[in-house]
């Protein structure tokens, strides 16, 4: 597939909010529980604002990828079964959730309200990933997709994002957070890693279901195409192409991996023993940069099937 | 049973011309739903919008190959699965005749469809920006202007060779059913269970089958070919006058 690069922002932002808001929620919730001292309001609705920040610009970023963006509205019309649809839909109830959470920790601090609004756009952040995950995993005949490892991944690497953004701005924030916020993100990405690196295992040993074969229907081993019935190009021959070399691809992956989990990783360590905020925002650029990568990699790894109709020009 | 509409291509008979291809470009371009794309037909880089394409592929390693002409256009599948995944609803299968349409009226060009549809059958308008696909001429089939045996698909309406057929595949009755029947018409990628209603007639070869005696008269009985020995005068035969 040739990635589009509306859909890799969007889903990398809304990924680093949806964590974001799961980190905020998780320091209330364990405050709560007595495990370090409570934040400050201002850590909350700010971070909310952040969050907020984050999703309107990936929903900016979904826009382009529209042929007809003033019809977008109609979109939240086929949640029975569309997972673009749900998506739709549970975007924007989710941004009100953390308007609200932001809002209500603004005006009335910590209590019991915001515990439950809390609870309530945690599970619509993770209602979000799977929402996301789905729109890819559900399409059976991209193969590389079609696993419950796309919906994990989604959610882990938008969630080691939140998490590792949370930490940058807990030590600006809520000094007594670091070293949790710091572990809990340790550990969200090296479970993004495990999980990760098994899809990467999954796809090379990938046997495509479909073949030139099946596509025109004659069974015999030697089948070369000739001509795909055009000279020029089209839709077909653009979008599902993504024109880049073997060696391109290779790059691609092994600059992710490195970008997404070790770097960010070392530097996490770093900045968490120094306490410096710039330290850990400059890991979540970087990781962000490697996640960017990671995305253009989930859509170029993809191979379509109708591939198999547009192999040769002429 | 509910009808379905669909056409059942010929791949024994087609010979590439591709004037389904010309005359379907024709037709969709001209109707009520606007025109569709076609950018620098002349020039370096010509692209456009296409309900239906001719593919060769060759079959075989020479000299023992086959040369294969491949009509493709939306399949009209009967499990379409370009229409669940439509966010807004606009892809949507007609009840009461399966042609799988999109109404160009609520389609945002998400292109989320395309992706679902393993055929490649549907092809953005890059001036409309919204998706679009073969409609088996839905605005020709049903035009009680034309005359009955022109209400037919364009591309069924230009093929020389009538190598393809349109009809109710639902009815067992129906032309496109017998020939599904008679000649093993197949579907494509039948692995993915979106049982396209378009079907595929087989590559046959056509030989007959002659024995020495259809070509050479045992019997031979008025000697008119003057192959067989002449038996020996003596020899008794079943008709004393006619041997000698």
């Amino acid at each position: 597939m040739r990635p589009a690069f509306s859909v890799i922002f969007l889903t990398t932002l809304i990924g680093a909010g949806q964590g974001l808001f799961v980190a905020l929620y998780s320091a209330e919730f364990g405050a709560s529980l007595g495990f370090w001292a409570m934040p400050s309001a201002q850590y909350f609705s700010l971070g909310c604002a952040l969050v907020l920040a984050l999703l309107v610009a990936g929903l900016f970023a979904s826009f382009f990828h529209l042929g007809r963006p003033e019809r977008a509205w109609r979109s939240a019309a086929m949640w029975r079964s569309s997972w673009l649809s749900r998506e739709v839909i549970v975007l924007p109830v989710f941004m009100a959730a953390v308007a609200a959470y932001g809002l209500v920790h603004h005006l009335r601090g910590a209590g019991d309200l915001t515990l439950a609004l809390g609870g309530a756009g945690v599970a619509l952040a993770l209602l979000l990933f799977v929402c996301t995950g789905m729109i890819y995993a559900c399409l059976p005949f991209l193969q590389e997709w079609h696993t419950p490892l796309t919906v994990i991944n989604y959610l882990l690497l938008g969630c080691a994002s939140g998490f590792l953004l949370s930490t940058a701005w807990a030590s600006a924030q809520a000094p007594a957070l670091l070293v949790a916020a710091a572990a809990w993100t340790g550990g969200v990405t090296l479970a993004a890693l495990v999980t990760r690196a098994a899809s990467l295992a999954r796809n090379a040993r990938l046997r495509p279901k479909s073949t030139v074969q099946t596509a025109i229907g004659v069974k015999h081993p030697r089948i070369v195409q000739k001509a795909q019935g055009f000279m020029g190009g089209s839709f077909n021959t653009r979008d599902f192409f993504h024109g880049k070399s073997y060696a391109w691809l290779r790059l691609v992956k092994w600059g992710f991996l490195l970008l997404v989990f070790p770097l960010p990783l070392a530097l996490l360590a770093a900045g968490a023993a120094l306490a410096s905020p710039a330290v850990l925002a400059a890991a979540f650029v970087l990781q962000y940069l490697g996640l960017l990568a990671e995305r253009w990699f989930f859509f170029a790894q993809a191979r379509h099937p109708q591939n198999l109709y547009y192999q040769a020009i002429s | 049973m509910s009808k379905q509409l669909a056409l059942v291509i010929d791949l024994n008979v087609c010979v590439g011309c591709h004037a389904c291809v010309t005359s379907c470009k024709e037709w969709n371009t001209s109707g009520a739903a606007g025109f569709l794309s076609d950018d620098n037909p002349y020039g370096r880089d010509p692209t456009g919008t296409f309900f239906n394409r001719v593919q060769t592929f060759e079959v075989g390693e020479f000299p023992n190959t086959q040369t294969v002409h491949f009509p493709k256009s939306c399949l009209h599948c009967e499990d379409p699965p370009c229409v669940p995944v439509c966010p807004t609803g606009a892809s949507y299968k007609r009840a009461e005749d399966g042609i799988v349409l999109v109404d160009y009226d609520k389609c945002i060009g998400c292109k989320y469809c395309s992706w679902a549809c393993p055929y490649g059958a549907r092809e953005v308008d890059e001036h409309q920006k919204v998706m679009k696909k073969c409609t088996l001429c839905v605005d020709r089939i049903y035009d009680e202007t034309l005359p009955q045996a022109e209400r037919k698909p364009a591309c069924v309406m230009a093929c020389p060779t009538s190598a393809r057929l349109f009809g109710d595949v639902h009815d067992p009755e129906s032309a496109v059913s017998q020939a599904i029947r008679d000649s093993g018409g197949y579907a494509l990628m039948p692995e993915w269970g979106t049982h396209p209603a378009n079907h595929y007639l087989p590559r046959r070869k056509t030989e007959i089958t002659l024995h020495r005696d259809e070509l050479e008269r045992v019997d031979n009985p008025l000697k008119i070919d003057g192959k067989l020995p002449k038996p020996d005068p003596k020899t008794p035969s079943l008709d004393d006058s006619t041997s000698w």
